[in-house]
Formats: structure tokens, C-alpha cells, sequence
């Protein structure tokens, strides 16, 4: 249930936009998932289902996942995180804190933990729309 | 592109009465054992305090206080455990003993995702164990935590007072609270570092004595509390 707290962030964000851009209603929230941080989407909309009583009646909220890319600072290597040969307790750890993975993984081709995130890390708001 | 996280941490934050971050621009001057003893000293004198490592590189707070077979709850958010009567929170729930390399922006990832997730009760008191140094996670506070205070830590050593002073100067320069400048493994009583503190405009909050028993100490609470560190931490931080 993590995931109701990132709803909550979701919906804040979204009402602070929505403020600052003058917005009366909003239609539509496109919102990005990483796949690093491995959201429980079923939790995560049904979160943002309860939260849409918070002044998002109507409003639809557009979840799609994104890959999350890899890059070896040292080696330049690129890659997808798989979550595939992980253990069960590392996947959590990753799921709480993404960067955790600099603990846990390595670069599979020079074996440095120095990489960095090119994308798909969490949660984040891609656009919103609304009406002035 | 919106990172939806850091418009839920004052809420996050919001039940809270004070947080105050333990610092210095220096290393190793015991940051982590005050930020401890200071909070199990406002717990003793019946506060409800949360104690947050924000050391992600190089957490102790946990062996200080002994936290062992404790983990925080999932539940709509993460809830801390409690730790000697401490809500208790450190990144080392999820890194166990592994290294943690992180750079800059990882550590401001980590410490973004942590404050918004991470539910507190109704504190009067939050106290945040700072890595040392005046770099992401000292910024990010600053930024991201609109009634911060600063209790800084120096030693005796002028390697240590050097760096302490462009850490103090610079809190003054971004408005920043600083509660004081607090003398660890006082070395003399010279006066050397009250007398540049008052130089600062800042108060000089104290000077705690080396205490070789605090070594042995650490991992067993009712020790550390019975140690002379202890006592002066509470004599000088009691009452912030």
C-alpha cells in the first residue's frame, strides 16, 4: 500500500498545476510509471480512484508504464533493468527506495555499481490537461 | 514532466512541531552519536520524537541505538518503527549491511522518495542525523523543508571549526535557522571555539568532554543514557 502514498503525491502535484496554470477543471492526468519501482498498478489506481473525490471528480488519470534504462558510467554499457534474477527481498528494497539498486546491482558487462538512471525511475506527472 | 513527490512532503511534514538537523561540514565529530543521545534524551523527558539518518552512504545511527529484527510497516505510506520509544527511520532498512554507493542526484532521489512516503505521528520532535559536508542532502533539507533548524557539531580541531564556519556562514547567507554550535571531544578549555562561535553571531550552545566509555556504549541505549556524554548532551539539549 506504498503506492496510496504516491497516488497522494500524485493528486497534490496535480492540484498545485492546476492552481498555478489557473485551471478550473482537469480532465486528464498522464502519469508514468518506471518500472525500476515496480507500482502495483491495480493499488495505485484504485488509490487514485479514492483520491479523485479531492476535487477530481471526472478527471481521467492516464497510467502507462515506462522501461527502465541503464547506464554504466564507467563502461558506458546500456541496459534494461530485469528484475528476473532478483531476490524477492531485493525487488521490495527497489520497489521502497530505487536508488537501493546501486546496492544490490551491478553493470553486467564491467561489474561497477556506478550507473546511472537514464529512465524509467518512478512516478512522475507526463502532462495534465484541463479547462480554464 | 512533474515529479509529483515533493508537493506531498509538507504534508508529510506537517504534523510535526520541530525538526532539527544535526550537521557539520566536517566528518567524524560525532554527528551521528549526539543526533542519537539528543533524541533519546527528549524521548526520557517525554517528547514524541522521530530520529531520520539521512547518512545514506554511511549510516549508524542504527548500531548506536542497537536496531535489530525491527522494520518499518507498509501501510497507504511507510510507517517507522519504534525504536526505544523513537519513531525511527534510515535507508539502511532497505540496504541492509550492502555498500551504498550513491551519487548527488541519487542522494536526493533517495532522500525526496523518503520524505514523501515515509508517515510520522504527531512529533514534537524530528530529529535528522546529516552525512557530513555542505552538499545534496544539506541543500535538499533547505529546500524541501520549509521550517528547518540546523544544530551544528564541530570538534576542537581547527580542521574541523574551518569547515563548521563556512557551513554556519552559509545558513546565515540562505536564512536558515541555526540553533547553535555545539564543541564534541572537547580537547582544552581554552575557549578557542565559544569565543569563534560569538564571532559568528551564532550561540555556543556547549562543549562535551571525549568520553572514552562511549565506545562500549554503543548498541545498548540504558549504557549510552548512563554514559557523561549523555548527560551533557542533555544538560546542554534538553530542552532546544
Amino acid at each position: 500500500m506504498h503506492e496510496w502514498a504516491l497516488a497522494e503525491a500524485v493528486v497534490a502535484a496535480a492540484r498545485q498545476i492546476a492552481k498555478k496554470e489557473g485551471l478550473k477543471e482537469v480532465k486528464e492526468v498522464v502519469i508514468k510509471v518506471g518500472e525500476l519501482q515496480q507500482v502495483e498498478l491495480e493499488i495505485f489506481e484504485f488509490a487514485l480512484s479514492k483520491l479523485e473525490a479531492q476535487g477530481f471528480e471526472g478527471t481521467e488519470f492516464n497510467i502507462s508504464l515506462a522501461k527502465t534504462e541503464l547506464q554504466c558510467r564507467v563502461c558506458e554499457h546500456k541496459w534494461l533493468f530485469d528484475k528476473t534474477n532478483l531476490a524477492e527481498d531485493t525487488v521490495e528494497a527497489i520497489h521502497f527506495v530505487p536508488e537501493v539498486i546501486h546496492s544490490y546491482v551491478r553493470c553486467a558487462k564491467c561489474g561497477s555499481p556506478d550507473f546511472k538512471l537514464l529512465k524509467g525511475r518512478g512516478v512522475w506527472i507526463e502532462r495534465l490537461r484541463g479547462a480554464k | 514532466m512533474v515529479d509529483p513527490r515533493k508537493s506531498i512532503i509538507d504534508q508529510r511534514l506537517g504534523k510535526i512541531g520541530r525538526i532539527i538537523a544535526v550537521s557539520s561540514g566536517k566528518g567524524g565529530v560525532g554527528k551521528s552519536l549526539v543526533a542519537t543521545t539528543f533524541a533519546l534524551t527528549l524521548v526520557q523527558k517525554g517528547y514524541n520524537v522521530g530520529l531520520f539518518d539521512l547518512d545514506f552512504t554511511s549510516p549508524s545511527t542504527h548500531i548506536i541505538l542497537g536496531a535489530e529484527d525491527v522494520q518499518p510497516i507498509e501501510e497507504k505510506g511507510i510507517i517507522p518503527p519504534v525504536v526505544h520509544g523513537l519513531e525511527y527511520m534510515s535507508l539502511v532498512f532497505y540496504t541492509k549491511d550492502h555498500a551504498t554507493p550513491l551519487r548527488g542526484a541519487d542522494v536526493s532521489n533517495a532522500l525526496i522518495e523518503l520524505f514523501a512516503i515515509t508517515i510520522w505521528s504527531n512529533l514534537d520532535f524530528l530529529i535528522i542525523d546529516m552525512p557530513p559536508g555542505i552538499g545534496d542532502a544539506m541543500l535538499d533539507l533547505i529546500r524541501l523543508v520549509a521550517n528547518i533548524e540546523f544544530l551544528i557539531v564541530t570538534t576542537s580541531s581547527r580542521l574541523a571549526f574551518e569547515t563548521v564556519k563556512k557551513q554556519a556562514v552559509l545558513l546565515q547567507d540562505l536564512k536558515v535557522s541555526t540553533i547553535g554550535i555545539l564543541e564534541n571531544m572537547k580537547m582544552d578549555n581554552n575557549g578557542c571555539i565559544q569565543a569563534q562561535t560569538g564571532e559568528l553571531g551564532l550561540r555556543f550552545l556547549g562543549g562535551i568532554s571525549f568520553d572514552p566509555t562511549v565506545e562500549e556504549a554503543i548498541g545498548d541505549k540504558s549504557q549510552l543514557l548512563g554514559t557523561a556524554f549523555a548527560r551533557k548532551v542533555a544538560e546542554i539539549l534538553g530542552e532546544p
